[in-house]
C-alpha cells in the first residue's frame, strides 16, 4: 500500500480518463464539459503530486518506478505547462471546429504517458510511457481530419515516430541482451567500455530519444508536423513533450550509461552542435511562424543538450533551468499566435504581424520581450537560461561547444530580430480581433512578466533546481 | 551612508519609464504628462548624481558607496560601487540624457511616449554599466543596452534604418558573446567575478590572460569602435534619430573606453603590456585613416561619425600609454568628446529638422539666416578640433604628453590627427555656414528656438568651462588613476618575477 500511495497522481489521472471516456460516450456534444473537467483533473493531479513530501526518494515495483525530487519537479513542469496550454487553446479549438470530446482525453492520456516516462526506472516502463504519449500525439496531430495538411502531419509524424520507436526498442533489446536486465541500476552495474553490444544499444536509444526531442539529424518531422497540425496541438507539441523527453534523456545518460560517458559524450556534443547550427540557419528563410518556431525549438534543444554533454550536475541543472524558461517563452509566443485572428480565420504568416505595434501595443510589447528573451539578450530570462548552460559547458572546458553555441546565438538573433522588425518597423495592417478569453491573456501576460522580472531574483529557480543531483 | 544612492541613480529612470508605460491613452494631455514624467525623472537623476559627486571623497582610491546584495546564491553578488573614474561617466550620462529628452520632446512627433521609455531604460542600463562592480552584472547592463538602442534606430531612424539597426545589433552582439565566455571563464579560474576581489587580491594566471584579454578586446573594440570594427558606426549614426546618435556617440562609445580602463588593464596587466603595440597600431590607423575618410564625406552625420572613430583612436592611445597623463587625458577626452559630439549631432539635428537633409551640399550661407546657430556651431567645431580653451584641447594634449613618454613615433602620428581634425571640421563649417545661399529650401529656415538654445548652450558652457578649468575633473580621477597605474606596475613586476623563477 505504501507503494500505491506514491503513485496516487498517476492512478487518479488514469481513472479520470476512464470516467471522462464514459461521459463522452453517454452524453452527446459534451466537449465543453469534458474540456473543463480535464483542466480540473490536471489541477487536481498537480495538487496530488504533493501528496508525499518533496524529498521522498523511493523506487517502487521492484525498482522500476522512481519517485524522487527530479521526477517531481519534471512532473510539476509538465502539468503546469499542460494546464496553460489547455487554457490558452480553448477558443482556437472551438473556432476551427475540432471540439470533439476525444481531444481533451487524448491530451490527458498523453500527459499520463509523460508522467510514466518521467518516473520510469526500467526499460519496459519507459517504453510503455513513451508509446502512450506518442500514440496520443499522433492522433492529435491529425485531429483536424478534414484538413489535408493536418492529416499529412499526423501521418508523417506517425511513420517517422514509429520508425524511431522501433530503433529505440531495438536498442532496449540489445541492452537487455547484453546486460541481462531492464533495470537502470543493474544496467549501470554491467556497463563497461569493452562491451560492444551495449554501446550499440546506447546508440540506438540515443537516436530514438533525439527523435523525440527533435534534435538534428532526427529533426525532419518537426517543421512539417508543427506547421500542419492545428495550432493548439503544435503548442502542446512544442512545449509539453519536451519535458518528458529530456527527462528520460537525462535519466538514461546519467543513470544506466554514466560509466561509459566517453562513448556518448561525443554523440551528444555532435547532436547539440548540429541542432544549434541548423536551428539558427534554417529558420532564417521561414515565412510561416509555426515553422519558424519549429526550427527555433530545434535550436533550443541543441542548447539544452549542450548542458547534458558536460556530464556534470551543473549541466543537468542548467538543462532543467533552460527547459523551464524555454517552456515559459514558448507559451508566451504561442499565446500570441493564437491571437492572430481576423473574423474567425487564424493567420500564421509572419508578415501578418506587420505593424502590430500600432494597433496592439500590449501584445507587441509582450512579443518584443519574448523574442528578445528567445534570442538570449540580457537582462531577460532567456539570457539566464543560456548563461547557466554555458557556465556548465565552460566549467567542463568545452570551449568549442561554448564558442559555437554563442555564435549561433548571434545568428539566431537575426531571425528573432526580423520578427521584431516586422512588428515595430513596418507599416500596419488590419487589426486582429481582440476578444480573447481570459486563459489566453493570462498565459501571455504571466509569461511576459516572469521573463521581464526574472533578473531581479534569479536565485529562486536555482535554489529549486540545485536539489537535482543525479551523480 | 546607508541610503543606496547608486541604486537610486541607476533605477530611478526605469521607474520613470514604468510610469510612462502605464499611461495608456494617447490624448495630447496624457502625452504631455509622459513628457513631464520623463523630464522630471531625468532632472532629478541629474541632481542626485551631482549630489553623489559632491559627497564623493576624492582623497581615496577605494570604491565608494558600495552596495552588495546577494543575487544568484552561491555564485554572484549584486555589487555596485564607484571610484573616481566611473563617477565622471555617471555624471556624463545623467547630464546628457535630460538634454536628449528635451531634444526629443522638441523635435520628435511620432510615438513620442515609446521614445521616452526607450531613452529612460537606456539611461538605467548605461548608468548600471558604470556602477557595477561584478563582471556578470556589468555584462547584463552592457548587453542590455542593445535592446532600446536597436528600437531607437529602427523605429525612429532614417530611410535605411532597418539595415543599420540590424548591423549595429549583430556586430555588437557578436563582439560581446566572447566577452560572456571570458567572464564565465574568469569565474571558473578564480572563483569570483567580484571586481574588488579581482583587482586587489586575485591574480589571473598568466597563460589565461592573453586569450581572456582578446575576448574582452573583441567586445570593446566593436563597441568603441576601433578600426577595422568601426563599419557599423557610420551607418548607425546616419540612420539613427538625433537623440539616438547623441546617446550613441556621447555614452555608448564611452562604455568601451571605460571597459578598457577598468577591465582590460585592471585584470590582465601582462596581456595589456603584451598587446599594447597592437592597440597603438590600430589606433594610429583609426586616427589617420578615418580622418581622411571624414574629409571626403558628403553627409554631415557621417563626417561626425568618422571623426568620432578618430577621436576614440586618441582615447585608446592614451589608455594604453599607461602613464598618468595618458590615462587622465583619455578619460578627459572621453568626457569632452561626450559633450562635443553630442552637441555636434544636436546641431546637425537642428538643421535636419528644418530642411530634412543631411547633405553638406544642400546647405551654405546659414550665417546670413541663422546667426545664433552659426555661433554655437562654431564653438563646437573649434572644440572638436581641439582648440586651446575648449575641453577637447585638454584631453588631446595630455594624451600626446603621455604618448611622447612611451613612443615618439606613435605620438607624432597621433598628432597628425589633430591637424586632420582641423581640416575636416573647418571645411565642414565653411561649407555649411559661410558662402552664398544656393538652396531655396533654406530661405524658410528659422533660428534656434529656446529649448535648443538651452540644450546647446549648456553643453557649450561645460565644454568651455572644462577647457579653461579642468581641475574638477582631474581632481576627481587623480587618485584612482594613480592607484590603477600603481596596481598595474605592481602586478607586472609580480608576473616578471614569477617568470624569472
Amino acid at each position: 500500500m505504501d507503494q500505491l500511495n506514491l503513485i496516487i497522481p498517476e492512478l487518479f489521472l488514469t481513472t479520470s480518463i476512464m470516467i471522462l471516456l464514459m461521459i463522452g460516450v453517454f452524453y452527446k456534444n459534451s466537449f465543453n464539459l469534458i474540456f473543463k473537467l480535464s483542466v480540473i483533473i490536471l489541477l487536481a493531479t498537480f495538487i496530488l503530486l504533493f501528496n508525499h513530501s518533496i524529498d521522498t526518494s523511493a523506487k517502487l515495483f521492484n525498482n522500476s518506478y522512481a519517485i524522487d525530487y527530479f521526477s517531481l519537479f519534471m512532473k510539476v513542469l509538465t502539468l503546469i505547462a499542460c494546464i496553460f496550454v489547455m487554457l490558452s487553446s480553448f477558443d482556437y479549438i472551438k473556432l476551427i471546429g475540432i471540439n470533439k470530446m476525444e481531444y481533451p482525453i487524448l491530451i490527458l492520456s498523453s500527459t499520463l504517458g509523460m508522467m510514466i516516462m518521467i518516473s520510469s526506472y526500467d526499460l519496459i516502463v519507459f517504453y510503455m510511457g513513451l508509446e502512450l504519449q506518442s500514440l496520443s500525439l499522433y492522433v492529435l496531430a491529425s485531429f483536424n481530419r478534414d484538413n489535408h495538411r493536418s492529416s499529412e502531419a499526423g501521418l508523417k509524424y506517425f511513420v517517422l515516430g514509429a520508425l524511431s520507436s522501433g530503433l529505440l526498442l531495438y536498442g532496449c533489446s540489445l541492452i537487455y541482451g547484453f546486460s541481462g536486465s531492464t533495470n537502470f541500476d543493474l544496467i549501470a552495474q554491467n556497463m563497461d567500455h569493452l562491451n560492444t553490444g551495449l554501446i550499440f544499444g546506447i546508440v540506438f536509444i540515443l537516436v530514438g530519444l533525439a527523435f523525440k526531442v527533435s534534435a538534428v539529424p532526427f529533426h525532419m518531422w518537426a517543421p512539417d508536423v508543427y506547421e500542419g497540425s492545428p495550432t493548439s496541438v503544435t503548442t502542446f507539441l512544442a512545449i509539453v513533450p519536451k519535458v518528458a523527453a529530456l527527462t528520460v534523456f537525462i535519466r538514461f545518460l546519467y543513470v544506466p550509461f554514466i560509466n561509459v560517458i566517453v562513448q556518448w559524450q561525443m554523440i551528444i556534443i555532435f547532436i547539440s552542435l548540429a541542432s544549434m547550427i541548423l536551428g539558427a540557419v534554417a529558420a532564417i528563410g521561414q515565412t510561416n511562424i509555426k515553422r519558424l518556431m519549429a526550427y527555433s525549438s530545434i535550436g533550443h534543444m541543441g542548447y539544452a543538450l549542450a548542458g547534458l554533454a558536460t556530464g556534470s550536475n551543473e549541466g543537468i541543472q542548467g538543462t532543467v533551468i533552460y527547459l523551464s524558461i524555454y517552456l515559459l517563452m514558448n507559451l508566451g509566443i504561442f499565446s500570441c499566435i493564437f491571437m492572430m485572428r481576423r473574423k474567425d480565420i487564424f493567420y500564421e504568416d509572419i508578415q501578418d504581424l506587420s505593424g502590430l505595434s500600432k494597433n496592439h501595443p500590449i501584445i507587441s510589447f509582450c512579443l518584443l520581450a519574448l523574442l528578445f528573451s528567445l534570442a538570449g539578450i540580457p537582462p531577460l530570462a532567456g539570457f539566464f537560461a543560456k548563461f547557466y548552460i554555458f557556465m556548465a559547458v565552460i566549467k567542463a572546458e568545452m570551449y568549442t561547444l561554448a564558442i559555437m553555441g554563442l555564435i549561433t546565438t548571434v545568428i539566431s538573433a537575426f531571425y528573432y530580430l526580423r520578427i521584431i522588425k516586422i512588428i515595430y518597423f513596418d507599416e500596419s495592417k488590419e487589426m486582429f480581433e481582440m476578444d480573447q478569453n481570459f486563459g489566453l491573456r493570462i498565459s501571455l501576460v504571466l509569461s511576459t512578466i516572469i521573463i521581464l522580472v526574472y533578473f531581479i531574483y534569479p536565485s529562486l529557480l536555482i535554489d529549486v533546481v540545485s536539489n537535482i543531483n543525479l551523480i | 551612508m546607508n541610503f543606496p544612492i547608486l541604486s537610486a541613480v541607476t533605477f530611478l529612470p526605469l521607474i520613470g519609464s514604468i510610469f510612462i508605460l502605464l499611461i495608456k491613452d494617447s490624448s495630447d494631455k496624457s502625452i504631455n504628462n509622459a513628457k513631464y514624467v520623463a523630464i522630471f525623472t531625468s532632472f532629478v537623476n541629474l541632481l542626485l548624481s551631482i549630489f553623489l559627486w559632491f559627497s564623493f571623497d576624492t582623497s581615496t582610491a577605494d570604491f565608494q558607496f558600495i552596495e552588495n546584495k546577494q543575487w544568484v546564491r552561491g555564485y554572484f553578488n549584486f555589487k555596485f560601487g564607484v571610484d573616481g573614474i566611473s563617477i565622471l561617466f555617471i555624471l556624463l550620462t545623467t547630464f546628457i540624457t535630460p538634454l536628449c529628452i528635451l531634444s526629443v520632446i522638441n523635435s520628435v512627433k511620432e510615438r513620442i511616449k515609446e521614445f521616452l521609455i526607450a531613452l529612460l531604460v537606456m539611461e538605467t542600463l548605461m548608468i548600471g554599466v558604470f556602477c557595477s562592480l561584478d563582471l556578470v552584472i556589468f555584462y547584463l547592463f552592457f548587453e542590455g543596452g542593445l535592446i532600446p538602442m536597436f528600437l531607437i534606430i529602427g523605429i525612429w531612424g532614417g530611410p535605411r534604418r532597418v539595415y543599420s539597426a540590424f548591423k549595429f545589433f549583430l556586430f555588437t552582439l557578436l563582439g560581446s558573446v566572447l566577452l560572456l565566455i571570458a567572464v564565465i571563464s574568469i569565474y571558473w579560474i578564480t572563483g569570483t567575478t567580484d571586481m574588488i576581489q579581482l583587482l586587489l587580491w586575485t591574480n589571473i594566471p598568466k597563460e589565461y590572460q592573453y586569450l581572456l584579454w582578446l575576448a574582452f578586446f573583441s567586445s570593446f573594440a566593436v563597441k568603441l569602435p576601433m578600426w577595422p570594427f568601426h563599419t557599423w558606426l557610420p551607418d548607425a549614426h546616419v540612420e539613427a534619430p538625433t537623440a539616438g546618435s547623441v546617446i550613441l556617440a556621447a555614452i555608448l562609445l564611452k562604455m568601451a573606453g571605460y571597459g578598457f580602463i577598468r577591465f582590460s588593464i585592471g585584470l590582465f596587466p601582462v596581456a595589456s603590456d603584451f598587446f599594447t603595440p597592437l592597440i597603438f597600431l590600430l589606433s594610429i590607423i583609426a586616427i589617420v585613416y578615418t580622418s581622411l575618410v571624414a574629409l571626403m564625406q558628403e553627409d554631415m552625420k557621417k563626417l561626425i561619425a568618422y571623426s568620432s572613430v578618430a577621436h576614440m583612436g586618441f582615447v585608446t592611445v592614451g589608455i594604453f600609454t599607461l602613464t598618468k597623463q595618458g590615462l587622465e587625458g583619455s578619460i578627459i577626452q572621453m568626457i569632452s568628446h561626450g559633450l562635443i559630439s553630442a552637441a555636434l549631432f544636436l546641431c546637425v539635428g537642428v538643421v535636419y529638422d528644418r530642411v530634412h537633409s543631411r547633405l553638406i551640399s544642400s546647405y551654405g550661407g546659414l550665417v546670413h539666416i541663422t546667426p545664433k546657430y552659426a555661433v554655437i556651431f562654431m564653438i563646437f567645431t573649434l572644440a572638436a578640433l581641439g582648440l586651446p580653451g575648449t575641453s577637447g584641447f585638454v584631453g588631446e594634449i595630455l594624451i600626446l604628453i603621455g604618448a611622447f613618454q612611451k613612443n615618439i613615433l606613435v605620438a607624432v602620428l597621433a598628432s597628425s590627427g589633430v591637424i586632420f581634425a582641423a581640416a575636416y571640421m573647418l571645411w565642414l563649417y565653411k561649407r555649411v555656414i559661410f558662402g552664398k545661399i544656393n538652396n531655396n529650401e533654406l530661405k524658410k529656415i528659422y533660428d534656434l528656438n529656446k529649448t535648443e538654445i538651452f540644450i546647446l548652450s549648456s553643453l557649450a558652457f561645460l565644454t568651455l568651462f572644462f577647457g579653461f578649468y579642468p581641475e574638477p575633473l582631474l581632481r576627481t580621477i587623480d587618485i584612482s588613476v594613480s592607484e590603477l597605474i600603481r596596481n598595474y606596475e605592481m602586478d607586472l613586476t609580480f608576473y616578471l618575477k614569477e617568470a624569472a623563477k
